[in-house]
């Protein structure tokens, strides 16, 4: 390791990077340079620190000190106050009311949360063994190679009470069991990467930011399960990670932690990467080892479970990068240590990608069992730029939308189950109440319906049905009977459906059918879409009072339903009008409105709009 | 084979050597498919039936791969590609807005490729990059929170250079 006077930790995660890190970076060698401090100071690319929304984010230790949104602008006079005269530039610090917070520990976005699979990410360089061997990497691996028997391996997951981190909640120790006692050679390990879930980055974050312990956790899990080679499939979206995988695997090669013989044992395990090529279905277990043998991603039928028929007919274990990026560390600090975090039924921490409209989007890791209200509020900050809350939206297209009711839940796989969400890969995505719950159960079911693979009628056709249900609602063209009809094809696609996704694809539907029935019914019945986001049921009008006649909407207007003068003010006409929301966006005094509703139904009830307000 | 004289027999040139470095890998055909649209830049007929008998497999099976993956592509593609993400965080941000103005700037509709060649309009389903929100994606470059039509422009000049 270095005998630098002072690391740098820039955070290279995507986050950071398209924020501008590695310009930062640029800029950060070229004044270090200029103060003659280039060989004290050491620049360490880290991958992601967690705080995305602040990026880029750079640590400063052996201070500890937490920088955010620094740009290459900023660069001179931060290496010139912190670096040259050893003052923190409190200007790009993170600042609580006035009181600077000098320390990582003390920022509130990381006060609850408690890093297991993360616990890495942000403190090393992904791209050097080196620094992962020196905070205690590949350790377990020796420590299980020559101390434990493959049972004993087997026997300390059981009692961590890890449970998949992919989305179904399988006990992990427990599959690795079925792979153990199943009959077959040559066994094999699959790392799922395929990371479906559209809002979702954790394993993303976890496979760029650390990939040894992805990679330590696959060979353990090999050991433990008899297997002898690994494939990796990550998603082609992730070129990043598959870079960093490979080469990991190149570097674990070079120190003899990969290959033949692992540590002069008799474990021989060898591992490559398979890309996915943009299919989510393909996150599948079964249609991902027909991916892996390069045919149409179509999942099959079970049982047989893969872990005992599963790639090229042998048994094979499946598991999630996160659940893998568990293992090192469990094995580290031993089950009891992993199972006194979380609750009952879950234990542990599981990793969180919080976005939407929240305060401090990013990553996060969290005990299992702590209530939506603390994820979103204490480690979240809440709701961005004074929003108000509406819904959470917990796993994916196979999860559904909680309310401000559930606030107090606690996260875990049986509650969220419960209550018609899932914990799933670990997406949370909180919303505002501008968003119109229809269309949002339109939207997952949209991209269920496109990567439905085909094979299974429910499913396929099922989805189209209920997608062109939703859609009429959406148009105003909604019948009676529409909401119970989506009811009765929703549990028909849940039970008759051949994989997890039709199975859960009517999912967010449900959920938003039991609680937000009236939005439905507004939809219905009324006509009126109140957040004005189904643009059949809203409608433009320009506020009189406000207008100041300079035209610009009119001459903006593709249709030209915008007519008026200086003097008399401008209107729109309602028949022509497209909706396109150009007069909205020119207007330089905010007089042009969006109200729910359809124009007819105002003109004949002018005091309609105003049961909205 | 025919194909590989004339103006692209350098391409097949290319991608046979590819095929028979991957050949002795298990299952090579989607590793082979996507260094062949690497090569290629989309998947026609002629390259997919060639890559069928340099791997000894039934056309029909390589068409059926090629159909089934988003990535694949059997249209030429712009020498840019932009993938808007329509992932669900960048939906709550407004990911449909983007792709207006995407389709205004580039006077193409999602899924078509400009007359000079330049830019392809396409959409993927969340790049990991969701605290960015809305975000898209150019090559291999990631954009985030563009909320207004000029760094929009000034992001789709940089490539017109
Ligand atoms: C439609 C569908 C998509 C899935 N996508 C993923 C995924 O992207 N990543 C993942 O790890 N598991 C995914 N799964 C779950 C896998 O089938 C499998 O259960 C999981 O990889 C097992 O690993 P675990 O036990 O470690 O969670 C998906 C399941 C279904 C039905
Ligand atoms: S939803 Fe757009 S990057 Fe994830």
């Amino acid at each position: 390791m270095s005998i630098n006077r002072t690391d740098v930790l820039l955070c290279c995660g995507s986050g950071c990077v398209s924020a501008g890190s590695l310009k930062v970076k640029e800029k950060m060698v070229e004044q270090l340079a200029k103060h003659g401090l280039t060989d004290e100071i050491n620049i360490i690319e880290t991958g992601c620190m967690g705080p995305c929304d602040y990026g880029p984010v750079m640590m400063v230790y052996p201070e500890g000190v937490f920088y955010k949104k620094v740009t290459p602008e900023d660069v001179p006079e931060l290496v010139e106050e912190h670096f040259v005269k050893g003052r923190p530039l409190h200007r790009l610090m993170i600042q609580e009311g006035n009181k600077v917070i000098a320390n990582k520990e003390d920022i509130p976005f990381y006060k609850k949360q408690v890093k297991v699979a993360l616990e890495n990410c942000g403190y090393i360089n992904p791209e050097k063994i080196e620094e992962y061997i020196a905070v205690g990497g590949y350790e377990a691996l020796g420590v299980a190679l020559t101390e434990k028997t493959p049972q004993d391996a087997i026997d300390v997951i059981k009692n961590s009470g890890l449970r998949g981190r992919g989305g179904g909640g399988f006990p992990t120790g427990l599959k690795w069991q079925f792979v153990h006692d199943a009959e077959g050679s040559p066994k094999y390990v699959v790392c799922n990467g395929d990371e479906g879930d559209p809002g979702a980055f954790m394993d993303r974050s976890l496979l760029e930011g650390d990939p040894h312990r992805v990679l330590e956790g696959m060979m353990l899990a090999g050991y433990a399960t008899g297997a002898s080679e690994g494939f990796f499939y990550i998603r082609a979206e992730y070129p990043l990670a598959i870079r960093r995988i490979r080469n990991a695997i190149k570097q674990a090669r070079e120190y003899g932690l990969i290959g033949k013989n692992i540590m002069g044992t008799e474990f021989c395990f060898d591992a490559e990467v398979r890309t996915g090529a943009g299919a989510f279905v393909c996150g599948e277990e079964t249609a991902l080892i027909k991916s892996i043998e390069g045919r149409r991603g179509q999942p099959i039928p079970k049982p047989p479970f893969p872990a005992n028929r599963g790639l090229r007919e042998n048994p094979t274990l499946v598991n999630n990068v996160e659940t893998l990026g568990n293992i090192p560390t469990i094995f580290r600090k031993g089950a009891e240590w992993f199972a006194g975090m979380g609750i009952e039924t879950s234990r542990g921490t599981k990793v969180f990608a919080l976005t939407g409209d929240v305060k401090n989007t990013g990553l996060v890791e969290v005990p299992m069992g702590i209530t939506l209200r603390e994820l979103i509020y204490d480690v979240g900050g809440g709701m961005a730029d004074g929003k108000k809350f509406k819904a959470v939206q917990l796993g994916g297209p196979s999860g559904g939308c909680l309310t401000e009711q559930h606030l107090d839940c606690s996260i875990d796989y049986e509650t969220l189950k419960n209550l018609g969400a899932m914990v799933g890969s670990g997406g949370v995505i909180v919303m505002a109440d501008n968003n119109c719950m229809v269309n949002v159960a339109k939207f997952f079911l949209e991209f269920s319906m496109e990567e439905s693979c085909g094979k299974c009628t429910p499913c396929r056709v099922g989805l189209k049905m209920m997608h062109t249900i939703l859609d009429r609602i959406c148009q105003g063209k909604g019948q009676e009977g529409d909401v119970e009809e989506l009811e009765r094809l929703g549990e028909t696609i849940k039970q008759t459906s051949l994989c997890g996704l039709g199975q859960t694809a009517p999912n967010p539907v449900l959920s938003t059918l039991r609680y937000f029935r009236h939005e439905y019914e507004e939809h219905l019945e009324k006509k009126s879409c109140s957040t004005c986001t189904c643009l059949n049921l809203m409608h433009f009008e320009i506020d009189k009072e406000k207008c100041i006649g300079c035209s610009l909407c009119a001459r903006k207007c593709p249709v030209s339903c915008i007519t008026g003068s200086r003097e008399e003010k401008f209107t729109i006409a309602q028949d022509p009008c497209v909706k396109c929301g150009n007069c909205f966006e020119v207007c330089p005094v905010k007089a042009v409105q969006k109200l729910p509703g359809m124009a007819e139904l105002t003109a004949v009830n002018s005091s309609f709009s105003s049961l909205y307000e | 084979m025919g194909v590989t004289a004339g103006k692209d027999g350098l391409l097949y040139k290319r991608l046979k050597e590819v095929i028979d470095e991957k050949k002795n890998l298990q299952d090579p055909l989607i590793e082979v498919l996507r260094e062949a649209q690497d090569i290629f830049g989309f998947l026609p007929i002629e390259v997919q039936e060639f890559v069928a008998s340099e791997l000894g497999l039934p056309i029909a099976e390589v068409y059926g791969v090629v159909t089934f993956y988003n990535f694949f592509s059997m249209v030429p593609q712009g020498k840019h590609i932009i993938n808007v993400c329509t992932g669900t965080a960048c939906y709550v941000k407004g990911a449909d807005r983007i792709i207006k103005m995407m389709e205004e700037e580039l006077g193409v509709k999602l899924g078509e490729t400009t007359k000079d060649n330049l830019f392809t309009l396409s959409s993927v389903r969340c790049v990991g990059a969701c605290s960015l929100a809305p975000v898209f994606v150019i090559g291999e470059d990631t954009y985030g929170r563009v909320d207004s039509r000029t760094k929009l422009v000034a992001i789709l000049d940089k490539y017109r250079q």
